[in-house]
């Protein structure tokens, strides 16, 4: 689905990726996971295209990215950036119309129309499709900009800290989601910094350190020496109903 | 009915609302456009201006009309047109509220450019009267002239964006020496004028409708259909914009080539009214708001529906300028001012809360 090969990147001159090679399965939920600085953001922009490797190469389906138009790969692959506002007022159905995008020639068609309409409903935002998206909460709005990424009809879905600044319920609500995009067979891959939200709903990890990968696997990469060493924290992991925890005890 | 027809019936009720805003703006610039042939130091009552497009009427209301009022007219709706979408445009791929080919000094360089052309390349002939103070003989020197030093403008504004941000801030820092180098450029060259040749190029600064004909009325058409064109293209483009380059990248556009295209043709669709006309404040800053007040940001709606207003805000002020001190005839360009920039505090001091823009 998606394959990294040895990609590395820097800004000016600074490596911020240092050779990653990871290989993501289609229906994946992986959590990109590290300290501030480890290089999350950059990788899911390698992944999508925004940026471009300077040695390596990325691969969705068996294609490289960089042989991709925009368009075409608008088609393929979703990114929900980090909180964004609009410049000028604009509504949740337009918002999320804008995701058709890719398969736009001219104008919106009914079909189009269609789609948006079905995805609000479906993600419980059809009360608010004529609101005004600046006007809205945090965590309504992560949901348009997942709307939005929906109405591309994508085969992956990239957020870079969907679950930044929003408040627990919506928390649980926007992971609870992606979870069920990846089992209707949508390869989510999610940068995130809570390792517990993480451990609750991802099947998948990789943590990154100084971008490299320091981890990848299953839960049972999780050990408390591996967290000590990454974050500067020490932590204790406790498995209760057969759920694992980690829990920070004291800082370095 | 399932809900989900029922959110596209209330998103298709949504939209109808705005393209009854685009009939009504239709209709205010043709009822604009008939007074603006009516009004003027000779007035023609509505009965002989209609005969006159048959085969009745008096001649010298014929000549009146067809030879000075109509040109007049019709380049105020295309100079409308072209200002209004313009600024809309620029707003829209820098990101910015203040966007406008004013406020980022395009028009000053097209100033600058047409006077250039006109001193330097003699592509004008001066005469010491009013009305027709510079007559230009090479339209197209004088357009390219134009055209070019915008794109200086246009580059330096791309320029600090790419390495700055195109925040507010910026880009009005970046507007205000963009205006002030070419404002000093054009005064240099009004320093080595002589007497007649510099009164010629300080009333021709003046943004006044009355400097082109049928001719220059052409080449803007020319000029400016498949720039509107190209713009209206990519409304949805602009729309993917404004959320931010990364979420536009992801949605399939090319934000590079759409900024730097859109950024070039504005310049020129500016270069082409500056250069026959001079220079006319605050169109394209206070209309694209105006608007956006009234039928919101989606550019499906915004581009055609700034152009229709911007075309009715200047021939309704080119009838307040012929008017106001009849028979003496103001500049358009003073009119705009007057009444834009006031207008465009009103604007900010009364936004909807205060929130309207981010």
């Amino acid at each position: 689905m998606i394959t990294l090969s040895g990609v590395q990147f820097a800004y000016n001159g600074f490596p911020v990726i240092k050779g990653i090679t990871h290989s993501f399965a289609k229906g994946s939920f992986t959590a990109l996971l590290g300290p501030n600085g480890s290089g999350k953001s950059t990788l899911l922009r390698l992944i999508n295209g925004i940026l471009t490797p300077q040695a390596g190469t990325v691969e969705v389906m068996g294609r490289s990215v960089g042989s991709i138009s925009a368009r075409e790969m608008a088609r393929e692959m979703a990114y929900v950036p980090q909180m964004q506002y609009n410049t000028f007022p604009a509504t949740v159905f337009d918002t999320v119309l804008l995701g058709r995008n890719p398969y736009i020639s001219w104008s919106p068609g009914k079909d189009d129309r269609r789609i948006t309409a079905e995805i609000l409903v479906r993600l419980g935002l059809d009360d608010i499709a004529l609101k005004d998206l600046n006007k809205l909460s945090g965590g309504q709005r992560q949901q348009v900009f997942i709307a939005r990424a929906l109405a591309q009809q994508p085969s992956v879905i990239l957020l870079d800290e969907p679950t930044a600044n929003l408040d627990l319920r919506h928390q649980h609500e926007i992971l609870l989601l992606l979870g069920e995009l990846a089992t209707g067979g949508i390869t989510v891959l999610v940068a995130i910094h809570d390792l517990n939200l993480a451990l609750k709903y991802c099947s998948e990890f990789i943590i990154l350190d100084d971008g490299q990968v320091r981890a990848e696997g299953g839960s049972d990469i999780f050990r408390e020496e591996l967290i000590e060493d990454i974050y500067g924290v020490r932590t204790k992991i406790i498995r209760h109903e057969g759920e694992m925890f980690i829990l920070p005890t004291e800082p370095l | 009915m399932s809900r989900e027809n029922e959110i596209e019936k209330q998103y298709a009720r949504f939209t109808e609302r705005k393209g009854r805003y685009l009939w009504l703006a239709a209709l205010a610039t043709l009822l604009l456009a008939v007074l603006g042939l009516a009004l003027g130091p000779s007035s023609i009552s509505l009965s002989d201006l209609f005969s006159l497009f048959g085969s009745g009427g008096e001649e010298l209301h014929r000549g009146i009309v067809m030879q000075i009022r109509l040109p007049r007219v019709l380049a105020g709706i295309v100079s409308g047109i072209a200002l209004s979408v313009s600024g809309v445009v620029m707003q829209s791929v820098l990101r910015n509220p203040l966007g406008s080919p004013f406020t980022l000094g395009i028009s000053n360089a097209a100033a600058f450019g047409a006077a250039f052309a006109v001193i330097i390349f003699g592509a004008g002939s001066m005469n010491s009267s009013s009305n027709d103070a510079v007559l230009i003989a090479n339209p197209y020197v004088v357009t390219l002239s134009a055209f070019f030093w915008s794109l200086i403008a246009c580059f330096l504004i791309l320029l600090v964006a790419r390495h700055r941000g195109a925040t507010p801030e910026n880009m009005i820092l970046t507007g205000i020496i963009a205006s002030s180098l070419f404002t000093a450029l054009t005064a240099a060259i009004q320093y080595l004028a002589d007497d007649v040749q510099l009164a010629a190029i300080v009333f021709w600064t003046f943004g006044d409708l009355s400097k082109g004909g049928w001719r220059e009325l052409m080449i803007q058409v020319i000029i400016l259909l498949p720039v509107m064109i190209y713009f209206y293209r990519n409304r949805w483009n602009y729309n993917a914009l404004d959320a931010g380059d990364e979420t536009a990248r992801s949605l399939g556009v090319n934000i590079g080539r759409l900024r730097l295209t859109a950024m070039i043709l504005a310049s020129l669709a500016t270069a082409t009214v500056v250069s026959f006309y001079g220079i006319i404040a605050f169109v394209g800053l206070v209309v694209p708001h105006m608007v956006r007040r009234v039928i919101g940001s989606d550019e499906r709606f915004l581009i055609p529906g700034a152009a229709l207003a911007g075309a009715a805000f200047m021939v309704g002020c080119d009838i307040v300028a012929r008017t106001l001190i009849s028979p003496m005839v103001l500049p358009v360009g003073i009119l705009t001012s007057v009444i834009g920039a006031p207008l465009f505090i009103l604007l900010l001091v009364k936004g909807k809360g205060g929130a309207q823009w981010k």
